[in-house]
Order: structure tokens, then C-alpha cells, then sequence
């Protein structure tokens, strides 16, 4: 059967895929950035997935405001690299896996989360840049990847505790897969930080670094945060880690086993106007 | 019965809700349509051709010729969709959230590498009313 080994936490910043693109990792702003992941690139070679359930946002780009989808499922074999106004990034296209995206969909919409089925779709910095901090400038990806975009940019975002509960179901339903693959899955995006309006550039590093005590400790009580501590103390984008919970939901202490071991902590102020936070759980055996 | 929106009351913030989204609907679409490299070269030959070709309110078109993203948010904006004139001229994601600020773009990356706008004082709109 399958099973998820282990979780990643990381946020996304464009600017971080622009400096790696542009070979500015040297510099020493850049450096303090990239220095958090160095553990985590050699981490991912020794631990390599079959798979990577990765959750992210789109920033309009995938998606306009034609149609904006809660909780989108991305089942096809391939997804473009999206132009998102600069020209696209210079990395690998993403492969996909259709038969476990599918076999997840229909596992979790019969537990009752209504996802949406997206069989093209362009992925944006949102999941790329996860990518390129965790496996650096391959030619080709190390593994498949599953994306999984959430609704973050026109608010109601979904609630902490839904994620929470998502994240359940999505362990549940790799788990009831045939086929032995390892998978990860990845919650994305975050920390503190606001982009817009006269209090852009808000970081709140003490509100963060709690964050990640009780994401690690207490993910239950902290998937009841209601949406307005996320804007008035991590910023209007800081609300972006309710992505992390969906994540976290799919650990296995959740359903009865061990907690997780943390392999990896990192947080760093800033990158471009973010707070990067990172952070690697593995499930124990 | 009326929504409860209590993050009106967070200052410095417009919170893209649905009634900012149906607002900014086609000023959001028209830079959706900048992710096209053929819609980006006739945007710049002639901005105010372009902008014509859109239902948009005159506000929204002035605030987008003025690169006023303040006033871009007040008409419906939506930050990740003003982005895209932003990548059109050439701006970085700093640039363009430091131009929200009334800083200097200089100023705003220093207090960024100083650790960012601190919250305290900055979690409540009657905290703003005081300065």
C-alpha cells in the first residue's frame, strides 16, 4: 500500500525562484535564504518519494476570476509552467500522477470535500519554487508531483479546521492505495507577510515562530485560529498557512500513530517581503 | 443578516472579499490579460488603447495609468493580479508593495532586512487614527 513518509512545510516567494534563475544564490541576502535548505536538498536525495502531494495557491494565473475553485485537484500527466508576466520559469514541466490524483479525489469526495477536478492547468512560483529549494535545478524532476491548489486569493479561504480535517482524509486515502509508493506531501506558502495596501511589508516573527510550536505539537487546537488572527497578526497573506494545516492533517499521529519526528527547522527574515519558514516532519515507522 | 467582516477593522488592509472582487472583476481581467506576451507589447505601445478595449470604470483606468496601486485596490484590485503590470514594467514584487507604503523603495527593503513592520501598533484601525 501506499503511504506518506513524511510532511515539508515551506513558503514560496517569487523572489526566491527569480534569484535562483538568475544565479543570485551567492549573494550574501540570498545566501541566509538558501543556507535553511541545504539540509533539506541533501534530505531529499536520501529520502526520495515516489510522489509529492503538493499544496500550494495559485496567483492568478492558473486560475482568473472566472472560476475560482475552493480546493482544486491537478490529475493530469503533465502541467506547463506558467507565464505569470515575466516569461516562465526556466525549470522542469511537472509530471503528474493521474491514477493516484484520481483514486485521492474520489477516496476524499466520497468523505464529503467537494474538490475540483482539473485536468490542465499551468502551475505557478507557488508550486515551482518548492520545488527548486527542495530539489535544486535538476534537468528533470526527482519525482511526480500532485498539485493541489487552495483557494487563498479571494477571501473566504477555507477554514484552518476544514484543511485540518482535508489533510485527514487525503492520509486516508493514499494510505488505501494499492501500489507501495512513498509520498510526501508538502503544505506551501507563509509566513508573516502582507503585500498590499499602507501596512505591506508586516512581519510578525514571534506569531511564527509559535506557529510552528503548535503546528508541530498542537494541530488540532491550532486549526481552530479563525481567519482574522491570520490577517491582524501574520499579515493578509500570512492567511496562505492554512495550506500548511492540510499537510499537517495527513500525518499519521492523526490516526492513531506516533508523532512525528522534526528532521528540519528553519525560519528566516526576510525574503523579499516574507518571512520564510520551513520545516520537515517524518512520520515514524 | 448582514456579513461579519471583521477584518475591516485591520488598518493599512483591503481584504479582497466579494464585493471587492464583482468591484475590480474586469480591472482584475484586464491584467490577467498581460500574462500574454503579445497583450504586454500592446498594452506599452499605446496603455490607453488598451485599457479602452476593457469595460472598466474611468477610476480604475486612471489608477492603472498612474501606477497608483492603492487606488487600483480601492477600485477591486487584487494584488496578484496587479502584479502582472508590475512583471509589464518590470517591477519586482518588493517594488511594487513598497509603492503601497508611501516609503522610498530604499527605505522599505531596509526595514524589510530589518526584520519587516513590526505588528505592534499596527493591529487595529483605531490604532491608526491616533498617529
Amino acid at each position: 500500500m501506499a503511504r506518506i513518509t513524511a510532511s515539508l512545510y515551506t513558503s514560496h516567494v517569487p523572489a526566491i525562484g527569480a534569484a535562483l534563475d538568475l544565479g543570485k544564490t551567492h549573494e550574501p541576502y540570498w545566501q541566509k535564504v538558501f543556507s535553511g535548505y541545504e539540509f533539506t536538498k541533501r534530505w531529499m536525495k536520501e529520502s526520495a518519494p515516489d510522489v509529492v502531494f503538493l499544496v500550494y495557491n495559485d496567483h492568478a494565473n492558473a486560475f482568473s476570476l472566472e472560476i475560482i475553485p475552493t480546493f482544486a485537484i491537478g490529475t493530469a500527466a503533465g502541467f506547463a509552467i506558467a507565464d505569470e508576466g515575466w516569461g516562465p520559469r526556466p525549470v522542469p514541466k511537472v509530471i503528474g500522477h493521474p491514477e493516484l490524483a484520481a483514486h485521492v479525489a474520489q477516496s476524499v469526495i466520497q468523505e464529503d470535500f467537494d474538490l475540483t477536478i482539473v485536468n490542465r492547468m499551468d502551475v505557478d512560483h507557488g508550486l515551482t519554487v518548492p520545488l527548486s529549494l527542495v530539489c535544486g535545478q535538476p534537468r528533470a524532476w526527482p519525482c511526480r508531483v500532485i498539485p493541489f491548489a487552495v483557494n487563498v486569493v479571494q477571501y473566504p479561504v477555507p477554514s484552518g479546521r476544514r484543511c485540518f480535517q482535508l489533510g485527514q482524509a487525503i492520509r486516508r486515502a493514499v494510505e488505501s492505495y494499492d501500489e507501495p509508493l512513498k509520498v510526501q506531501i508538502w503544505g506551501t506558502g507563509g509566513m508573516s507577510h502582507q503585500l498590499q495596501g499602507p501596512r505591506a511589508g508586516l512581519i510578525n516573527r514571534e506569531w511564527d515562530n509559535r506557529y510552528l510550536d503548535r503546528l508541530i505539537a498542537e494541530p488540532a487546537a491550532l486549526a481552530q485560529m479563525p481567519h482574522i488572527e491570520y490577517v491582524r497578526e501574520a499579515g493578509s497573506e500570512g492567511i496562505e498557512l492554512v495550506m500548511w494545516l492540510i499537510a499537517r492533517g495527513a500525518m499519521s499521529d492523526l490516526g492513531g500513530g506516533q508523532a512525528p519526528k522534526v528532521a528540519h527547522r528553519f525560519y528566516h527574515v526576510p525574503a523579499s517581503n516574507t518571512a520564510v519558514g520551513h520545516l520537515i516532519l517524518e512520520n515514524q515507522p | 443578516m448582514a456579513l461579519d467582516k471583521p477584518y475591516k477593522d485591520v488598518p493599512g488592509t483591503t481584504i479582497f472579499d466579494a464585493e471587492q472582487s464583482r468591484k475590480g472583476y474586469w480591472l482584475n481581467q484586464f491584467c490577467m490579460s498581460l500574462m500574454k506576451p503579445e497583450n504586454r507589447r500592446r498594452f506599452k505601445s499605446n496603455e490607453r488603447a488598451y485599457l479602452d478595449e476593457w469595460p472598466m470604470t474611468d477610476e480604475q483606468k486612471q489608477a492603472v495609468l498612474a501606477r497608483d496601486l492603492n487606488r487600483c485596490i480601492a477600485a477591486g484590485g487584487n494584488i496578484y493580479f496587479l502584479a502582472k503590470i508590475g512583471a509589464t514594467d518590470g517591477k519586482s514584487f518588493q517594488q511594487m508593495a513598497g509603492s503601497m507604503t508611501g516609503m522610498t523603495e530604499e527605505a522599505y527593503r531596509d526595514m524589510m532586512v530589518g526584520g519587516g513592520r513590526p505588528v505592534e501598533g499596527n493591529r487595529y484601525a483605531r490604532e491608526w487614527e491616533k498617529k
